[in-house]
């Protein structure tokens, strides 16, 4: 089993025709996604160069196809506006692929979300993959070792990848790996993800990649140990050397009036019970320990 | 991006936020200039730069006369301020405020940031005002009073009648102040600002409510929609090598340290640093080559990274996912005949293509130190600055 996707989902790509959406298109076809639709405005009736459909609009593109999950690679002024069209069509849920959306427009997507039972992943993110089943987004594919027991949460893009990489080498496979994006205002949290990984019963452990800024992971320590969260979890928090008051390439990232900083989300998770890596190297040797030693007991 | 304190106020007179007159003085004859155009005996003369702590630092002063206007302005132009956000190198002051002084009845505090766990700005006042907020927060967070602002929505009537009334203000004041809330938040909205603070807030003897100060930063995304915000950029206030690299579309961060680091992706190039400290070392710099690492970015990012006298060894870290790393291989290759590098460059590259990549490095005419996981990278990248950390 996996979170979210699997060999049945149906996606839609919004900015199918762009550069971005263009090439990653093929290379998500090329790993087995199945792409039943694209959208453009002004191109519908067309087909790309992978025999895709394109439509019109993000509804008629559900409405012929059946497609369940969009996949958004517009550009940033443009953006919000389409996660609110999937919205409104109705997808189950959305991966948010553009970097650089103005938070003002965020904020209304956010509460479209809350209003509907859609579910957005991004923005600002890598995007979701159940490797050998399934992939939405960015991420290279072959780095992952599919139909494994362990789950990733990440706000990095190739820190995720580092992460994936050691677990494979570990020889430990990965159920379903999450991008969550590094922006502010993101459509699914940690403890979003936690919960629906804590009723995967393939699901072994978690590892959990978070950097400074916000206080996501402060949150997620509190609700696992609220949650009797028992699967193995790792976690790694980016930007122990950050500097106060400079945003660290995310727009997230940043340490504002003293909050967000690493090492209380260190001490946070660490309060919680859960194995904190102080290197970015430790990730997938700790993964297998943790699962070695919920095995012998 | 930053603004300085007189274009805030600008923004915010335009608004109809009350605040001082006042005129911004690029010298000292300028300064002189704009007290005769205020006309008043007593102004202040106020340091321009993008930190806190002015005051503290002796960077703003009350002057009585043009004697004391002459002198505060001469000591205060051109100094090198130092505050508690400037670090201990401090700002040199370019640009003076000179507005006519307040009748201060109380000071309070105002301020409008992002909460993200509820995905709503949140407007807050305290009665604190002139202290530092962030202290004021850790100790009594009961004198900080907050409204969210529904999205799609403005700050409401109520809201800023609830916040003027917590405030312990009354008659008068209650309207006065109901205006200066909404204006500002009309400020915050129209221009995508990502957090504004005024501190202090007054009330005057004469019961206006006014911004005394102005602190606004801008979300950097939405930038592209607001033309007349992108040319109030001071670039004096920025480091040089930061401005440079933003030219080029790299994401570059001075630091202190004396490894240099050049990383894809912004959460790998931190824990790149993290990992750099971890092995006794300290890093240089933040620096995200983004997704295409080629030789021309990677010709722009070393130099960029050798314009720190104090970086003594390199770190390059590529994961190629997308883009391969024989590609990316090759093109610290090429850069190399573009830039001359004296100091060692450690280089670990994995993902697509990796083994190619190490063998093309290999190859190569310069001397790379090639390292085989980030750990490996991140000790050879420390010793290689032959320096006891």
């Amino acid at each position: 089993m996996s979170i979210l996707i699997n060999n049945d989902t149906k996606l839609v790509v919004q900015g199918i025709t762009g550069k971005e959406g263009a090439f990653h298109t093929k290379q998500m076809v090329e790993y087995g996604t199945q792409i039943v639709a694209g959208v453009t405005p002004g191109k519908g009736g067309q087909k790309d160069d992978n025999g895709i459909p394109i439509f019109n609009t993000v509804e008629n593109a559900v409405t012929e196809t059946g497609a369940n999950a969009s996949v958004i690679f517009v550009p940033p002024p443009f953006a919000a506006d389409a996660c609110l069209e999937s919205i409104d069509a109705g997808v189950d849920l959305i991966v948010c692929i553009t970097e650089g959306i103005p938070t003002m427009d965020m904020l209304p997507v956010k509460e479209a979300l809350d209003n509907s039972h859609t579910r957005m992943i991004g923005p600002n993110c890598p995007g979701i993959i159940t490797p050998g089943e399934c992939k939405i987004g960015i991420m290279p594919g072959f780095i992952h070792k599919p139909h494994g027991n362990v789950g990733v949460i990440s706000r990095s893009g190739t820190l995720t990848y580092e992460a994936v990489h050691q677990l494979t080498e570990q020889g430990i496979g990965q159920s379903t790996c999450i991008g969550i994006g590094g922006d502010p205002i993101i459509g699914t949290t940690f403890i979003d993800l936690l919960s629906l990984f804590k009723d995967d019963p393939q699901t072994d452990g978690v590892v959990m990649i978070g950097e400074i800024g916000g206080s996501a992971e402060e949150e997620a320590a509190q609700w696992m140990q609220n949650n009797n969260f028992d699967k193995s979890v790792v976690a790694f928090i980016a930007g122990q050397t950050a500097p106060p008051g400079r945003r660290m390439g995310h727009a997230g990232a940043i340490i504002a009036g003293g909050k967000g900083t690493a090492a209380d989300k260190m001490e946070s998770l660490r309060n919680a019970g859960i194995a904190v890596c102080d290197s970015p190297a430790e990730i997938g040797k700790t993964m297998a320990n943790s699962l070695q030693s919920k095995m012998t007991v | 991006m930053k603004i300085h304190e007189y274009q805030g106020k600008e923004l915010f007179r335009n608004a109809g936020v009350p605040v001082p007159n006042g005129f911004p003085a690029f010298s000292v004859e300028e300064a002189m200039e704009a007290y005769k155009k205020l006309d008043t005996d007593r102004v202040v003369v106020k340091a321009q730069i993008h930190a806190g702590g002015r005051g503290k630092g002796g960077g703003v002063k009350l002057a009585n006369g043009a004697e004391e206007v002459q002198k505060y302005a001469n000591d205060i132009y051109g100094m090198n301020l130092i505050t508690h956000q400037t670090g201990p190198e401090g700002k040199c002051v370019q640009r003076l405020l000179i507005e006519e002084a307040s009748d201060i009845a109380r000071e309070l505090y105002a301020g409008i940031v992002l909460d993200r766990s509820s995905g709503k700005f949140v407007f807050m006042v305290s009665s604190e005002g002139g202290v530092e907020i962030e202290k004021v927060a850790a100790e009594t967070p009961e004198k900080i009073i907050k409204e969210w602002i529904e999205p799609n929505q403005d700050l409401k009537q109520f809201q800023a009648r609830k916040l003027a009334f917590a405030l312990g203000l009354s008659g008068v004041q209650i309207k006065h102040a109901v205006k200066t809330f909404l204006s500002l938040w009309k400020v915050f909205k129209s221009y995508d600002c990502s957090l504004m603070e005024i501190n202090p807030l007054v009330v005057t003897k004469s019961d206006e409510v006014i911004a005394l100060d102005s602190k606004i930063n801008f979300d950097d995304n939405a930038l592209f929609r607001h033309k007349d915000i992108q040319e109030m950029r001071d670039l004096s206030e920025e480091e040089p090598s930061e401005v440079e690299a933003d030219s080029f579309n790299l994401n570059y961060i001075k630091l202190d340290g004396n490894v240099g680091c050049m990383v894809n992706g912004a959460g790998l190039a931190m824990g790149t640093m993290d990992i750099i400290k971890l092995y006794g070392g300290e890093p240089a710099n933040f620096l995200d080559v983004g997704g295409v690492a080629n030789a021309e970015t990677v010709a722009h990012g070393f130099k960029i990274i050798l314009s720190d006298p104090n970086v003594k060894s390199i770190l390059i870290n590529i994961f190629g996912g997308i883009v391969r790393c024989d590609r990316v291989a090759q093109g610290v290759i090429d850069a190399l005949t573009q830039v001359e590098v004296a100091i060692p460059v450690v280089i670990r590259l994995e993902g697509t293509n990796a083994i190619e990549a190490r063998d093309l490095l290999k190859e190569a005419e310069h001397n790379f130190i090639v390292a085989n996981s980030l750990a490996d990278a991140a000790e050879k990248a420390v010793k290689a600055t032959g320096e006891e950390n």
